[in-house]
C-alpha cells in the first residue's frame, strides 16, 4: 500500500444539503476527511449521520452542494463507479451466495487493466477479468483479516450475527477502496461482542491503512475508536474534533450532554473569569461579557465532596446508585441537581459540601431567546416560578381540557385531575415581559441588574432578591440599573409544558 | 369425545362435498358408455384410448398448454417488473399504482372479457391470437404482481444497494441480487398464471380466434351441443388433468415440509 500522507484530504464535503420531502436531513454540512483517518459522525438518530454516510456512497444525491474525492467533484457519480465501500448496518448478505460468492461479489464484476506490446512494438491496454485464482486468493486473504479461515462453503443463514459482520466487512474491504464507510456496523451485536468488534475494527484501521468513516449513536464507541469526531444533531454539525477535545471542551449544552455525563447549569458571568451559578460565585477559566446568560459544565467526576463546612456549595443526597468502579450521587443544591462520580459512598439524606475546581468549569455561550423556569401549580391554578406567583392558563398542560367549577382539570377524555403541586416548565418570551414601578401589581419583584442597548431596545434583566431568578426583556423604554420593580407577564404569554412529559 | 368426534365427522363431510364429484368422474373414466348408467358399469380403458386417437382433442390440449405457457411467460415478465418498478416507486406514487394493479383481480371476468372483446374490435384484431394473448396476460399479470411484491418487501433492501456498492450496474445488480431473492414468488406467479390460464372459460370465449378451441371453450360448445361424440374422451381427459395436479401439489408440499426440516435441524 502506498504510504500515506496524513494530512491530504481524500473526501470534502462542501455546503451539502438533502432535502427529503421538505424536511432537510441534512443542513448546509462543511467536512472534510484526512486520508488514513478514522472519523466518526455521531449524534443521535435523525441527525442525518447516515444520510451524510449514505451521499458519501452515492445512494442519495445532495439537494445542494458538491462532495469531492481527492479533489474530484463526484457528487453525481453513481455508486458502483465510486472506489468506495459501505458496510451495512444489517449487513445486507446476499442470502442466496455463500460466504466465499459474497465476498467475491465485488471481485468477479471487477475488470483490470492489462498493457499489452503487439508484433508492431505498440502498446496498448485492454480490461480483463480476474481469473479463478486470483479471486480465490483475495478471497482467502480477506477471510483471514477478519477471522473467517474455511467459512467459503457456508451459506449466510448458518452464521452468528457478528460472523455476519465479519463476512460483511471482508467483502468491503476485499476491493480495496479508498474509504470505508461503516453505517452503524455493530448496532445488531449484543454488547459483549460489540466491545471486541471495536477493538478488531480499530486494529483493521490500522493494518489496512485505508479511511473510515463511521457512523454511531454510541458516544462511547465513538471516544474509543476514532480519531475525529463530528457531532451531529437536527442535520447540522455541532462540533468536529478529536475525542479529547470534544470530551473537555463540548462546544454548547448538547455536545456535553450527549458526550459522557454531564451537569448543565445555567449560570450568568459576574465578572472577569467569573461565573454564579447555584447561588454562588466560582472563578473559571473562560472570559465572557459580564451578564452575559451562559451554560456550565461540569462533568461528575470532577466534583469533589467534602464536609458541608468545606465546600464551596453544599447539598442534601437524594439518591445514590452503585455503578461497579464509582458511586453515582446526585444531591439536590437548591433546586438544582448535581450528580457526582466518586470511589466513595454517601447515605441518602446526608449533607455534603461539594468542591469544584476552576479548570473544571466548561462555560460554553448560552443562545439565549426565551425565559425557561422550573415552576409548580397551585391550587388556584396560578403558576408560582421566578420567585413569583402569576396568573396563567392551565388548560394547556393537556389540549383540548377545560376547568370545572371547583377548579379541577377535566381532560378531553372527561378524566378530572387536580393540578395542584404538579411540577412545570415555564417559558416566557424575551418580548413578553414588563415591568411597573408598582411592587404590587407583578408576580415577582427584583431589582434591574443589567441593561443593554441593541440598537433600537434595551435588554434587561431583573434578578429577585431570594433565589436570584433572572427575567430577561427587551423593551423601548428606559430605564435604570438598580430600579426595584415587579415583572408583568399576560397569562396568555406564559407556556406551560408538564415535566414528567419532558423526560 | 363427543366435540372431538363431531369434528371429525364435520371435516369429512366437507372433504367429501369437495372431492366425490372429482372421484366419481375419476371412476367414470373407466367406463366406456356414452351416457352414464348408474345401475351397470362397463370397466374399461376406452376412453383412454379414444383420448389419445382423437387428434381434434389432441390438438385442443395442445393449443391450451401452448395458450397458458405463452401467456404465463408474458404476464411473469410484465408482472415481475411491475412489481420491482412499485416497490422502487416513491410511496406517493406506489400506492395508487398497487391499488390499481390490484383492480383486475377483483373485477368480474365478464366485464373484463366485454371490455377487451370492445377493445379488440375497435382495433380491428378482434378474435385474433393477439387479443387472445393479450386477453390471458390480463388475466395473469396482476396475480403475478400479487405474488412477487410480498417477496420484495421481505427482501433486505440494503441487498441491492450492496450490489450496486461492489461495483455491480443498475441491471447488474437486479440480474445477480434482487431476482434470485424473490424467484421463489416470480415461480408461484408463473404456476398460478398456467393454472389461470388453463382453465379459463370467459375471457378465451371472447378473444379467441373463431377455429381455435381450448379444453374449456370445446368441453362447453360439447355440452352445450349434447350431440358430441367425443365427450365421453373428455372424462379421461378431466381424470388426466387432475391427477396431474393432485401429483404437481403433492410434490411441492413434500418438497416444502423437506426443507422446513432442513432448516429445522440446522
Amino acid at each position: 500500500m502506498a504510504e500515506l500522507r496524513k494530512d491530504e484530504k481524500i473526501i470534502e464535503i462542501v455546503n451539502v444539503s438533502k432535502i427529503f420531502d421538505e424536511t432537510a436531513a441534512v443542513e448546509d454540512v462543511n467536512l472534510y476527511v484526512r486520508k488514513g483517518e478514522f472519523i466518526t459522525l455521531l449524534g443521535p438518530s435523525g441527525c442525518g449521520k447516515t444520510t451524510t454516510l449514505r451521499m458519501i456512497a452515492g445512494f442519495d444525491i445532495p439537494t445542494s452542494g458538491k462532495i469531492l474525492l481527492n479533489g474530484k467533484d463526484i457528487t453525481d457519480l453513481p455508486p458502483n463507479k465510486r472506489p468506495v465501500n459501505t458496510v451495512f448496518q444489517r449487513y445486507a448478505l446476499f442470502p442466496h451466495y455463500n460466504i466465499y460468492d459474497n465476498v467475491a461479489f465485488g471481485l468477479k464484476l471487477k475488470k483490470i487493466p492489462v498493457t499489452y506490446i503487439n508484433d508492431k512494438g505498440e502498446t496498448y491496454t485492454k480490461l480483463r477479468k480476474l481469473t479463478r485464482k486470483e479471486i480465490d486468493e483475495k478471497v482467502k486473504n480477506a477471510l483471514a483479516v477478519v477471522d473467517l479461515e474455511g467459512f467459503e462453503k457456508r451459506s449466510v443463514s448458518t452464521l452468528s450475527g457478528g460472523q455476519q459482520q465479519r463476512v460483511a466487512i471482508a467483502r468491503a474491504i476485499i476491493n480495496e477502496p479508498e474509504i470505508l464507510l461503516l453505517d452503524e456496523p455493530l448496532g445488531a451485536l449484543d454488547l459483549k461482542m460489540r466491545k471486541e468488534m471495536q477493538i478488531e475494527l480499530k486494529e483493521m484501521h490500522r493494518k489496512l491503512g485505508i479511511t473510515f468513516i463511521y457512523v454511531t449513536h454510541d458516544q462511547e464507541e465513538a471516544l474509543t475508536m476514532s480519531d475525529t469526531i463530528v457531532v451531529m444533531k437536527d442535520g447540522r454539525i455541532q462540533q468536529i474534533g478529536t475525542p479529547t477535545a470534544i470530551y473537555n471542551e463540548p462546544a454548547n449544552a448538547f455536545v456535553a450532554d450527549f458526550i459522557g455525563d454531564s451537569n448543565i447549569l445555567s449560570g450568568t458571568m459576574v465578572g472577569r473569569y467569573s461565573v454564579r451559578f447555584c447561588n454562588k460565585n466560582f472563578k473559571c477559566v473562560d472570559d465572557f461579557e459580564k451578564n452575559e446568560k451562559v451554560d456550565v459544565v461540569v462533568r461528575p467526576e470532577d466534583v469533589k465532596m467534602t464536609a458541608p463546612e468545606d465546600g464551596m456549595l453544599t447539598g442534601k443526597v437524594v439518591s445514590v446508585v452503585f455503578k461497579g468502579v464509582h458511586y453515582e450521587i446526585t444531591a439536590m443544591v437548591g433546586r438544582s441537581e448535581m450528580v457526582i462520580q466518586s470511589t466513595q459512598s454517601r447515605n441518602i439524606g446526608d449533607v455534603i459540601g461539594m468542591v469544584i475546581e476552576p479548570d473544571d468549569i466548561h462555560i460554553m455561550k448560552k443562545e439565549f431567546t426565551v425565559n425557561k423556569y422550573d415552576g409548580y401549580i397551585t391550587k388556584k391554578n396560578t403558576v408560582v416560578f421566578g420567585d413569583g406567583e402569576f396568573e396563567c392558563d392551565v388548560t394547556q398542560l393537556y389540549p383540548g381540557s377545560h376547568l370545572d367549577e371547583e377548579g379541577y382539570l377535566i381532560t378531553a377524555d372527561g378524566e378530572r385531575i387536580d393540578l395542584t403541586d404538579i411540577d412545570v416548565t415555564v417559558e416566557v418570551d424575551l418580548k413578553n415581559i414588563e415591568i411597573s414601578d408598582n411592587a404590587d401589581e407583578g408576580g415577582a419583584c427584583g431589582h434591574i441588574v443589567s441593561l443593554i442597548y441593541k440598537g433600537d431596545h434595551y435588554q434587561y434583566i431583573v434578578r429577585t432578591e431570594e433565589n436570584e431568578e433572572d427575567f430577561v426583556f427587551d423593551s423601548e423604554d428606559l430605564w435604570n440599573e438598580n430600579d426595584y420593580v415587579s415583572v408583568k407577564i399576560k397569562p396568555e404569554n406564559i407556556r406551560l409544558t408538564l415535566k414528567q412529559e419532558n423526560k | 369425545m363427543v366435540k372431538k368426534i363431531l369434528s371429525i365427522a364435520l371435516c369429512a363431510i366437507v372433504l367429501v362435498f369437495i372431492y366425490a364429484p372429482i372421484l366419481l368422474l375419476v371412476v367414470y373414466s373407466f367406463d366406456n358408455s356414452k351416457i352414464i348408467d348408474v345401475s351397470k358399469f362397463n370397466f374399461s380403458f376406452d376412453l383412454y384410448r379414444q383420448l389419445f386417437h382423437n387428434s381434434e382433442i389432441m390438438q385442443i390440449l395442445f393449443n391450451t398448454v401452448w395458450l397458458a405457457l405463452a401467456a404465463a411467460t408474458l404476464s411473469t415478465v410484465l408482472g415481475t417488473a411491475g412489481a420491482i418498478g412499485i416497490f422502487y416507486s416513491k410511496r406517493k406514487i406506489a400506492k395508487p399504482l398497487q391499488a390499481v394493479s390490484q383492480i383486475p383481480v377483483i373485477n368480474a371476468e365478464i366485464v373484463t372479457a366485454i371490455s377487451l372483446a370492445l377493445l379488440f374490435s375497435m382495433v380491428f384484431l378482434y378474435r385474433t391470437y393477439l387479443s387472445l394473448i393479450v386477453g390471458h396476460m390480463v388475466l395473469c399479470t396482476p396475480f403475478v404482481v400479487l405474488s412477487v411484491l410480498p417477496k420484495l418487501k421481505q427482501m433486505d433492501p440494503n441487498t441491492y444497494e450492496a450490489a450496486l456498492d461492489l461495483g455491480a450496474s443498475p441491471s447488474q445488480a437486479l440480474f445477480k441480487v434482487v431476482i434470485p431473492q424473490i424467484f421463489t414468488g416470480i415461480l408461484s406467479g408463473f404456476m398460478l398464471s398456467v393454472t389461470l390460464s388453463l382453465d379459463d372459460y370467459i375471457v378465451t370465449a371472447f378473444t379467441k380466434p373463431k377455429a381455435f378451441d381450448t379444453i374449456s371453450t370445446y368441453v362447453y360448445n360439447a355440452v352445450k351441443n349434447g350431440t358430441n361424440s367425443s365427450t365421453p374422451a373428455l372424462r379421461a381427459l378431466s381424470a388426466i388433468i387432475f391427477i396431474i395436479m393432485i401429483a404437481a401439489v403433492l410434490l411441492i408440499n413434500l418438497r416444502a415440509g423437506k426443507k422446513k426440516k432442513e432448516a429445522a435441524s440446522r
